[in-house]
């Protein structure tokens, strides 16, 4: 039988491959993808809790985060149009070495 | 039986889309398998009976956000590959391994769980989703008006943000748009 803990398990797997993702990533549009890897992990982990504790408090705050997430993304794309528009690349490096 | 094979089939691939997504120097495929794993987080939403939940996760990260991200897509240069510098890939690897480490080791850690009590226990004759606009609009209002003025002000932002300049052109030839100015003007 499937228990709390299998998901839980797969939930931090799944953030650790977003957290690699941040580390390892140089390109920002790639960073952004790491982040949501790591927010849909956490968002698993809320939905087992929820389900095997059989309290709606862990949906509810899954809500929220999808929320955030979405804001994230809006404002974030917007950054990263004004960031290429005005460098011609995303990479963080070349960001970090034009810095005046 | 078939939640099991169902959970075993849904965590083995998205454990491997999302390790493309990470992995993959192409832009499109990072957002291809990235959008599929999200379609099968959400099966996972759905075995466990947060059914409310997983159809928000289709429409939200499938239907908005990665639409979302296509479209930006096009501002950048999506077909040719990354290049990226790694610098202490060894390191990366191996912090990587000791955080999923620590995290295995917490969530594999026994709970008390004889002093957990529902908060806002599920109601099992009324569906997931009555539960949850039940306790969405009494219990958790303030923050339901909090978030949906965050995401007004995300919206505006965000068109502030991309909506500067739009006239000009990023990635055409700018030389090619002047000559198609001048025969615009010639006619």
């Amino acid at each position: 039988m499937i228990g709390l803990t299998h998901y839980l398990i797969v939930s931090a797997i799944i953030f650790s491959i977003g957290l690699v993702g941040v580390l390892r990533r140089r390109n920002l549009l790639m960073l952004f993808f790491a982040t949501e890897v790591m927010l849909n992990a956490v968002n698993i982990a809320f939905a087992a809790i929820s389900h095997y504790y059989n309290d709606l408090t862990g949906q509810m705050f899954a809500f929220f985060v999808i929320a955030i997430a979405a804001s994230e993304v809006a404002v974030g794309l917007g950054i990263l149009i004004v960031l290429y528009k005005k460098y011609g690349s995303l990479d963080l490096d070349d960001l970090a070495n034009m810095r005046g | 039986m078939y939640e099991i094979v169902a959970f075993y089939l849904f965590s083995a691939l998205t454990i491997g889309l999302f390790l493309v997504t990470v992995m993959s120097k192409n832009v499109l495929y990072a957002m291809t398998s990235l959008a599929a794993g999200m379609v099968l987080i959400s099966g996972f939403f759905f075995i466990l009976g947060a059914d409310f939940l997983g159809v928000v996760q289709l429409i939200v990260y499938v239907g908005a956000i990665m639409a979302l991200y296509s479209f930006a897509m096009m501002f950048f240069d999506a077909t040719k590959d990354i290049k990226e510098k790694n610098t202490g890939n060894a390191l990366v690897f191996v912090l990587g391994g000791l955080s999923a480490l620590v995290l295995v080791l917490m969530f594999a850690a026994p709970i008390h769980s004889d002093a957990i009590e529902a908060l806002y226990p599920m109601h099992p004759n009324a569906g997931n989703a009555q539960d949850v606009g039940i306790v969405l609009f009494t219990k958790y209002l303030i923050p339901f008006e909090v978030a949906a003025v965050m995401l007004l002000v995300a919206m505006i932002a965000g068109i502030i943000l991309a909506g500067k300049k739009m006239d000009e052109s990023l990635t055409e030839d700018v030389a090619a748009d002047e000559e198609l100015m001048i025969v615009k003007d010639k006619k």
